[in-house]
């Protein structure tokens, strides 16, 4: 039974839950997978902490919450505090080196990556930074083609953006095989 | 089944499926877990001809479907716990004139203001006595997008058949979580419509005066005939009575119309019911959680079963007492003290086999809780 638990934590306003969206739709509609994404929010529109729970499988996905995930990302240093020890023995821990100090020993592939500074140095644009981290993260582990994700993207960014947004994507993909 | 597949939350969901149903008009006012309903129909609804309104508030929002129903108009509103609170006097108002209408109810913690952003099953009673009096009310619930399709359109159809207004009881995980829907295509699912008196125009009218099947006929208010409505007890003109009998028949048709048909309003999943030890009885959100323990379980070759729940009200007693007589024992599992618990307990044979597993701390109910409880019952130790 193939089945993937992610959680997407960080900080309100970093693009987390929409990232959490885009992926799991490009898994559900492109990728012939069962998704389910739930994500849980304080009364806070901005600053509060975010998380967003994503289970890709083949089968039915009845209890639609992480409690383990097999990938962690982290994108606040609160949310490595809060969520680092839960994570799955052997599974992946992605945080980004401009907002997380990983300072904790846990049983999973620690991977930190310097997403947010090359967002801004080759593109300058911060509102892009999820797609950036949604391409590192597909380029880390293949759960979707990066086809998927611009076909969910070509369906919600309004036109003017596609390209900023299909920038980001390849550049989180090149974050990616660098650290290869 | 159109090949069309969607990736939504279940908010939208149920706004796609009263789309679907013929909605002419809603009138609401946001409110957190349901805000996406309001949102999503205010931009949906005027494209297709109908009516959107933002009302100053939820008394006012339940008043004004109930009158534009009136008007011939399939008619909405949303709203979460402290929102239902207020709507409870007006849907008194649409039980008594036999007003059609759908109230949602994404539920959130409770009560007053409670938990906004977390799901909570506190609601069920309120749906059922939330208003005075003695009446009765059609409640529905689902646990996954296809079925929450399926029961908001289900809603639409039960109101126009008993002329009442109909409830339908999501919670916030469901309301938030986005998972896939396979969108029927229009023909899909029959669709219920208003059922017009062949009453001709100068010929006297009579709102209140059931056909032989029972249902009752409507005439657009405003239209071709004149006829009162009221919140008192009325005459089969709509005029306010006091009548030892007219007060009688009416409050027994009220009643009547839905209690007595509880196979036909009946909704239910089963899951591996036929030869389970042990029968989880669950509805909504927590039916996936259940459902999520019964399938691994089963896996092992222990003999666990569903009954997912949903139609709530009229409660299906017969069905609950029925298909679980053969368990040992039955474990409910609800996101509240034990509401639909109770019921369970009064609708079978030994309430005293009878337990719960519930969550009401804002947070939602996992396998693991409910593993922990069965473990009690059966002696294991947590």
């Amino acid at each position: 039974m193939a089945r993937t638990r992610i959680i997407f934590s960080g900080s309100g306003g970093q693009g987390v839950i929409t990232a959490s969206i885009i992926l799991a739709e490009a898994a559900a509609l492109h990728e012939g997978q069962n998704a389910v994404q739930a994500q849980s929010y304080g009364p806070e529109a901005r600053g509060g902490a975010t998380r967003a729970d994503v289970i890709l499988s083949d089968e039915e996905i009845r209890f639609p919450k992480v409690t383990q995930p097999n990938i962690l990302i982290c994108l606040t240093q609160e949310a490595y505090n809060k969520f680092s020890w839960i994570i799955r023995p052997g599974g992946l821990l992605l945080t980004d080196s401009h907002f997380v100090i990983q300072e904790r020993k846990v049983d999973a592939r620690q991977v930190e990556m310097g997403m947010y500074k090359a967002v801004m140095q080759e593109i300058g644009r911060p509102i892009v930074f999820n797609i950036c981290m949604l391409g590192t993260l597909i380029g880390l582990t293949r759960l979707v083609r990066p086809e998927s994700i611009m076909e969910v993207l070509e369906e919600r960014v309004p036109g003017d953006f596609l390209d900023m947004n299909r920038q980001a994507l390849e550049l989180g993909l090149s974050v990616a095989s660098s650290s290869a | 089944m159109s090949n069309k597949t969607l990736f939504l939350q279940g908010n939208a969901v149920c706004v796609e499926a009263a789309l679907y149903a013929g909605l002419d008009f809603f009138a609401g006012y946001p409110i957190t877990p349901s805000t996406e309903i309001a949102e999503l129909l205010s931009l949906k609804l005027p494209r297709k001809g109908g009516k959107f309104i933002q009302m100053e508030d939820e008394i006012a929002s339940m008043c004004a479907i109930i009158g534009a129903s009136l008007t011939g108009l399939k008619s909405m509103t949303a709203t979460s716990g402290p929102g239902f609170s207020l709507k409870q006097e007006a849907i008194g108002y649409a039980v008594m004139t036999e007003i059609p209408c759908v109230i949602v109810n994404v539920q959130r913690g409770g009560p007053s203001t409670g938990l906004p952003t977390s799901p909570s099953q506190g609601d069920v009673m309120q749906a059922r006595w939330g208003t005075h009096g003695d009446h009765s009310i059609i409640t529905l619930t689902a646990s996954n997008h296809q079925d929450v399709f399926a029961m908001t359109v289900e809603a639409f159809n039960l109101a126009e058949t008993y002329r009442t207004p109909v409830i339908l009881l999501f919670d916030e995980v469901i309301g938030h979580m986005r998972e896939k829907l396979q969108m029927p295509d229009p023909e899909d699912i029959p669709l219920v419509e208003r059922l017009w008196t062949s009453v001709k125009e100068g010929t006297d009218f009579h709102p209140y005066l059931p056909r032989e099947d029972g249902r009752l006929p409507m005439s657009d208010f405003g239209g071709i005939h004149r006829y009162n409505v009221t919140g008192l007890i009325h005459d089969m003109w709509g005029f306010p009575s006091n009548k030892p009998d007219v007060a009688h028949g009416l409050m027994h048709h009220l009643v009547d119309k839905i209690e007595n048909r509880v196979h036909e309003i009946t909704r239910y999943k089963e899951f591996f019911l036929d030869d389970a030890e042990c029968i989880l009885i669950s509805y909504g959100s927590a039916a996936r959680s259940a459902l999520h323990v019964v399938e691994s379980r089963r896996a092992r070759g222990e003999a666990l079963g569903l009954l997912e729940l949903q139609t709530l009200w009229p409660f299906p007693a017969e069905v609950v007492r029925k298909r679980c007589a053969h368990a040992k024992y039955l474990l409910v599992v609800e996101l509240n003290m034990g509401q639909i618990l109770q019921e369970v307990k009064k609708a079978v044979m030994d309430p005293e086999k009878v337990f719960l597993s519930n969550k009401i701390d804002g947070t939602f109910i996992t396998p693991t809780d409910i593993r922990n409880v069965l473990r009690l019952i059966q002696g294991k130790g947590v």
